[in-house]
């Protein structure tokens, strides 16, 4: 019997049964989609955290000034200024691991130009900082060494800060007033979105850092002491976090004459340990969705031996009246593997329709991007042909093996 | 003289239930030429039904020879059974098995699919055989649309779409009334006229009154194997009709 007439008699004996065969494609609709819907938003989410780790900067260890426990009431983190500009400079000269160190001072206020206003937070850094976290330029240019020097009154602005106070205009070349300072805008940073605790990293403004200090904050004890907020450090690619962690502590503990034993006064914080926790969380997750769809996928191979087998029982008969009229054993086998294989491709190929539909819509509630690959619909599809094949086996060869008297006898 | 379509020779066969051994054909040894109508008789348990297995290629023999149009079908793989059973045999059963939610059409041209023959062909050939059999209006007609008479030629124009040498019926009138048994028989009759050789499994002795050999099976053996004056079938039916009337 020709493949086809083979095909049009499986087709036929399951729309026979519709509903059962329905059903029986449930687990493997459910298993196939869950594949899909699963290796797509996996790899929506690995990649957005990957893009995360490369807008922080990889390798990026941040020195923050601790709470200080002088006067004896514990202030918060970062609020009292316990680094100093010295420190970060040290840092990227004197450790080998360090590829580069940014003090930077933050502070925030409104943002004034000309009748637009807007509060926002300000940084002072120095040339470096853009290298260290891997930030760019959209337009304009960044600080040059002269201008760090000199206290000149220039910003470079997040696109946020430039939508609020200036639309659609180029803010290049405007003047801006923080804390009543006029500031020139001489670019503005590409756009980032949001970090991941959610803060808006567009909305900023970054002045040099002796221009944050003298001009802005203005503070006069800042001024003299030169403390800092916090030390961006860029690590040098292939060192081990861990390691330049210790002696980027050692230096500044030495720094700060601090006694062994005695609390630091700094904090070190790895922000690409956090990413890649996530990460891990995120393949944790990938994982539980692949031992799900794993699981759905084996019980609808099971409904389908299940039904098959009935089936089987049910058409005993007609298995003995297609040996009498000719049917060899191998083509009994054929028609019922045929049979367990359409269902299971029905099954798969519905299941890959709701799974780029479940993954288009799970991408639009979530706002990241879900990245549906072809290769992965290859492999769901592959997949139940295979369930088809492997769980219809036994009950075709079950219906080939019987003896055509018997199987014509059959009440 | 021509060769015999049939000749068994000490055809046996045994079933074994667990450690006894059933033996349920024990030796049966006779010649069916070409063109004959045979009726085989026998209470339950005499063998009749295993000897039409095994003359349907259904089953192997224990022991003995089967020659069927001068092959040794005794000693051919379940394959090459299969081919034969496809090429030279046609089955008509008591219960008829048709195919449900299938077409006539379709379940006549069913043994042709298992030949290789191409769907046009198949169908042409299948729509010949149901005209023949006098049901060329109910071609589309599912089996549960058609009554016991008119499914069981349905069965007879399957078994004749691959144009058989023979023909075997197993108690083909015993799920029909008298009325529309007499009517099968009238057209096996005809069939047979036309040349081709049947085997009939029957206890009615009215229905085995219109073969022209009568075959009786007793405890695995021939027990009786006698000519018989057939009766014709269509006189019958049309007495009846009278009688009716």
């Amino acid at each position: 019997m020709s493949f086809l007439a083979t095909l049009r008699i499986a087709l036929k004996a399951l729309r026979v049964n519709s509903l059962r065969s329905g059903l029986t494609m449930l687990g493997i609709i459910i298993g196939v989609a869950a594949v899909i819907v699963m290796i797509a938003v996996g790899r929506g989410a690995q990649s957005k955290v990957e893009d995360q780790i490369r807008s922080l900067g990889s390798n990026l260890i941040i020195v923050f000034s601790a709470s200080s426990t002088f006067t004896g009431a514990r202030s918060a983190a970062g609020a009292a200024y316990t680094i100093s500009e010295e420190d970060g400079y040290a840092i990227g000269r004197e450790v080998e691991e360090v590829y580069a160190a940014a003090p930077t001072l933050r502070g925030s206020g409104q943002v004034v130009a000309g009748n637009a206003n807007w509060s926002t937070t300000f940084y002072g850094v120095t040339t470096n900082y853009f290298e260290v976290r891997n930030w760019s330029l959209a337009e304009g240019r960044g600080f040059d060494q002269a201008e760090m020097n000199g206290a000149a009154k220039v910003a470079i602005i997040g696109t946020t800060v430039a939508a609020n106070l200036f639309g659609s205009e180029s803010p290049v070349g405007q003047v801006v007033r923080v804390r009543s300072v006029p500031l020139t805008v001489i670019g503005v940073l590409q756009k980032k979105g949001q970090s991941l605790s959610g803060n808006d990293q567009d909305d900023v403004l970054l002045m040099p850092l002796s221009t944050a200090r003298n001009r802005v904050l203005g503070a006069t004890a800042l001024a003299k002491s030169r403390s800092v907020g916090a030390i961006h450090i860029k690590v040098r690619d292939g060192v081990d976090m861990k390691i330049a962690e210790e002696r980027i502590r050692e230096l500044l503990r030495q720094r700060h004459r601090l006694q062994p034993g005695q609390e630091d006064d700094f904090n070190l914080r790895n922000l690409t340990e956090i990413l890649q926790a996530r990460e891990e969380s995120s393949k944790v997750m990938a994982l539980l969705l692949a031992a799900v769809a794993s699981v759905s996928l084996l019980v609808g191979g099971i409904g389908i031996m299940n039904i098959m087998l009935v089936s089987v029982t049910e058409r005993t008969r007609e298995i003995g009246l297609r040996r009498a009229v000719g049917a060899r054993a191998a083509d009994i086998l054929r028609q019922f593997l045929v049979e367990a294989v359409t269902l299971s491709l029905i099954g798969g190929l519905t299941g890959i329709l709701l799974g780029i539909g479940g993954a288009l819509a799970i991408g639009r509630w979530v706002e990241w991007p879900i990245e549906l690959s072809s290769g992965a619909i290859l492999l769901a599809a592959g997949f139940a042909a295979l369930i088809g094949i492997f769980f219809g086996y036994y009950p075709a060869r079950k219906a080939a093996r019987l003896s055509p008297i018997e199987a014509l006898r059959y009440e | 003289m021509a060769p015999p379509l049939i000749r068994t020779q000490d055809l046996a066969k045994e079933y074994r239930m667990g450690s006894t051994v059933v033996p349920a054909l024990r030796g049966v040894t006779l010649e069916i030429a070409r063109g004959e109508f045979i009726a085989v008789m026998g209470p339950s348990g005499s063998g009749k039904s295993t000897f039409m297995n095994l003359l349907g290629c259904l089953d192997h023999p224990s022991g003995g020879e089967y020659l069927l149009d001068g092959q040794a079908v005794s000693r051919f793989s379940d394959d090459a059974l299969a081919a034969l059973r496809n090429r030279s045999l046609g089955f008509v059963f008591q219960n008829f098995n048709l195919l449900p939610r299938t077409t006539a059409l379709d379940n006549v041209a069913l043994p042709l699919l298992y030949g290789h023959v191409a769907t046009a062909e198949a169908r042409l050939r299948a729509t010949r055989r149901l005209a023949q059999v006098g049901l060329a209006e109910r071609m589309d007609h599912q089996p549960a649309q058609l009554s016991g008479g008119q499914q069981q030629r349905v069965a007879i124009a399957r078994a004749l779409v691959n144009d058989p040498a023979l023909i075997l019926a197993d108690e083909p009138t015993g799920a029909l009334d008298t009325r529309t048994g007499i009517e099968i028989m009238v057209l096996l009759q005809a069939l047979n006229r036309e040349g081709i050789t049947i085997v009939l499994v029957t206890h009615e002795h009215d229905i085995a009154a219109y073969a022209d050999r009568i075959i009786g099976f007793r405890d695995g053996r021939v027990v009786e194997d006698r000519r018989n004056e057939r009766r014709d079938a269509s006189a019958d039916f049309s007495a009846l009709d009278k009688v009716a009337a």
